[in-house]
């Protein structure tokens, strides 16, 4: 085994790692504040990223991506306002056939408006061949910006529930919806700001990926999957441990080509999900609480 | 303050409340007291916007608010200490009192906020000194008294209170009703008082009703009730036969 190689693939993991952990939050905020697994969410880095290579056509990278972020917190508002928040005490099941039905309706949208090509933003910095290099070991530019862009993100979720008043609004839906409706705080708008917020996210980290991913009406399948699979992994409802049980995830399927046609990558995310969910339902690092509904 | 007529109000199709009617007035404290199950909670959920009354009105300061979602009521000062109080039990006991004045932070008296959470600090000296503890590690009676203090940050005029003893030990259950007398004599608080510990509450009430099974079958005032010899035998019986022993 080359260890060159060997680190080469780990910075690989890791950057799928980190967006994984991203789309994972995405699904913490919804579930927290309403109890369900938006399984849109791989839509809204879609999105992010296809808005983004569109806007960029005629609009400088940096603007076309914080439009496109706009754009999808937009589109992840007005699905809320349109089919839950006026739903009266619905049902778990209900909402989550709701978001299946979404993630469809979404993808084929998206497929008549870009159609089948794919595409792709261009680097940040430099292009396709420049690298940089940390002790022997050459990795591209864009690397460290999901790492560094995805690292802001998670740091500053969590600043924004810790400190602001809104996310203290928003944990405390989580903690006792009911408790917080005799605060005074609008429930109902906590629901709609997390449908913003994992929009966001996911746009965010949509942009940031494209370049090395690509981008393609359904590449949100995957990344729910795996998004899923790491939000079980690190127990639904935690934001670091997502980022911890992300990078297990990416460096986990970084590493298996070297035992396994590459190929059969895809499958390590559902049979760790499956693993998860047969052994351990709540999740590796996870609460016994923080596990309601699954 | 707080008037309710022929309110009716259940759960799915299961009816609880029939035709229940009251009345408080400012600065009194009025208690409600009635077996379990009688739909005590099931009233103080109705008047605060959880459930909303299938039939009947009910009035809040002179305002219409049977229909009025919960958030709204608290806003125009009327606000439920629920059972089992639902403290924030993740968060800690600042966070609990800082969400409690939700309804005054677009007003902006971020002072004033500041200056009522010493004030309810200075009230419940326990809850001073675990102002960073998580409130789901409090006693049970620290947290009755953080959700008080919660329901106080809102600066409230009505405050209903659904069996604040529940569970607690005598000498705490003694506590927290001196705190209800003091809030009335200190803010002038109107209090709605839900009671299965028949006794206590109408030694501070100045008025009461009983509730049984949904429907009101007596009224009046407290000392007149605790001298009602239907009221000993149901409701006080098992407290009198502590007493003799
Ligand atoms: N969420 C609910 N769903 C269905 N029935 C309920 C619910 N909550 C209470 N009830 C029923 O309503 C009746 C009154 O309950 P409640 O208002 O809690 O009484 P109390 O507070 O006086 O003990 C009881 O028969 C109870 O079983
Ligand atoms: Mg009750």
């Amino acid at each position: 085994m080359n260890i060159e190689l060997f680190f080469q693939y780990i910075a690989g993991g890791i950057t799928y790692g980190f967006i994984y952990a991203i789309v994972a939050i995405g699904f913490n905020i919804i579930y927290n504040t309403t109890g369900i697994i938006n399984f849109a969410q791989g839509e809204f880095v879609m999105l992010g990223s296809m808005t983004a290579i569109t806007l960029n056509a005629f609009l400088p990278l940096p603007v076309a991506i914080v439009l496109s972020v706009l754009i999808t917190m937009l589109v992840g508002a007005v699905i809320e306002i349109l089919f839950f928040r006026w739903l009266e005490s619905p049902t778990v099941l209900r909402m989550i056939i709701i978001t299946i039905g979404l993630s469809i309706i979404i993808r084929e949208i998206a497929l008549a408006i870009w159609g089948v090509n794919v595409r792709a933003l261009p680097y940040f910095t430099g292009n396709e061949v420049s690298s940089v290099s940390f002790w022997g070991v050459h990795i591209s530019p864009q690397v460290l910006w999901v790492i560094g862009v995805c690292s802001m993100m998670v740091l500053a979720l969590q600043l924004f529930f810790k400190y602001s008043r809104f996310g203290r609004q928003m944990r405390a839906c989580a903690d006792n919806r009911e408790a917080a409706r005799l605060c005074g705080i609008n429930t109902k708008n906590m629901v709609t700001l997390s449908f913003v917020l994992s929009a966001g996210m996911g746009a965010t980290a949509g942009c940031v990926v494209s370049p090395i991913t690509y981008s393609q009406y359904n590449m949100g399948v995957p990344l729910a999957i795996k998004g899923f699979t790491v939000a079980i992994l690190g127990g639904l409802g935690n934001s670091l441990a997502a980022v911890a049980g992300g990078l297990i995830l990416g460096i986990l399927e970084s590493l298996s080509v070297w035992i396994m046609p590459s190929a059969y990558k895809d499958a390590i995310a559902i049979s760790i999900l499956l693993l998860i969910l047969f052994f351990r339902p709540r999740g590796l690092f996870g609460r016994k609480e923080d596990l309601r509904e699954f | 303050m707080l008037r309710i007529r022929n309110i009716e109000s259940g759960y799915g199709s299961i009816k609880v409340l029939r035709k229940v009617s009251l009345h408080v007035s400012p600065g009194e404290i009025v208690a409600i007291i009635g077996a379990n199950g009688a739909g005590k909670t099931t009233l103080l959920r109705s008047i605060s916007g959880l459930l909303k009354p299938w039939s009947g009105q009910i009035w809040f300061r002179g305002q219409d608010i049977t229909r009025t979602p919960a958030e709204r009521i608290v806003k125009l000062g009327c606000v439920l200490v629920p059972e089992g109080r639902q403290v924030f039990s993740t968060m800690t006991v600042r966070e609990n009192l800082l969400l409690g004045a939700t309804v005054r932070l677009k007003r902006g008296d971020h002072g004033e906020i500041e200056r009522d959470m010493n004030w309810i600090y200075s009230l419940f000296p326990q809850l001073a000194d675990r102002q960073n503890q998580i409130a789901g590690t409090l006693s049970g009676g620290e947290q009755q008294m953080l959700a008080i203090g919660r329901a106080l940050m809102a600066r409230p005029e009505l405050l209903l209170l659904d069996e604040p003893s529940m569970g607690l030990a005598p000498n705490i259950v003694r506590e927290i009703f001196n705190y209800i007398v003091r809030l009335r004599k200190e803010l002038g608080l109107t209090v709605l008082l839900v009671e299965q510990n028949a006794r206590s509450a109408l030694r501070i009430s100045d008025r009461a009703y009983v509730l049984e099974t949904g429907r009101i079958i007596l009224e009046g005032p407290s000392e007149d009730l605790l001298q009602d010899r239907e009221v000993q035998r149901a409701y006080l019986g098992r407290d009198l036969d502590r007493e003799l022993e």
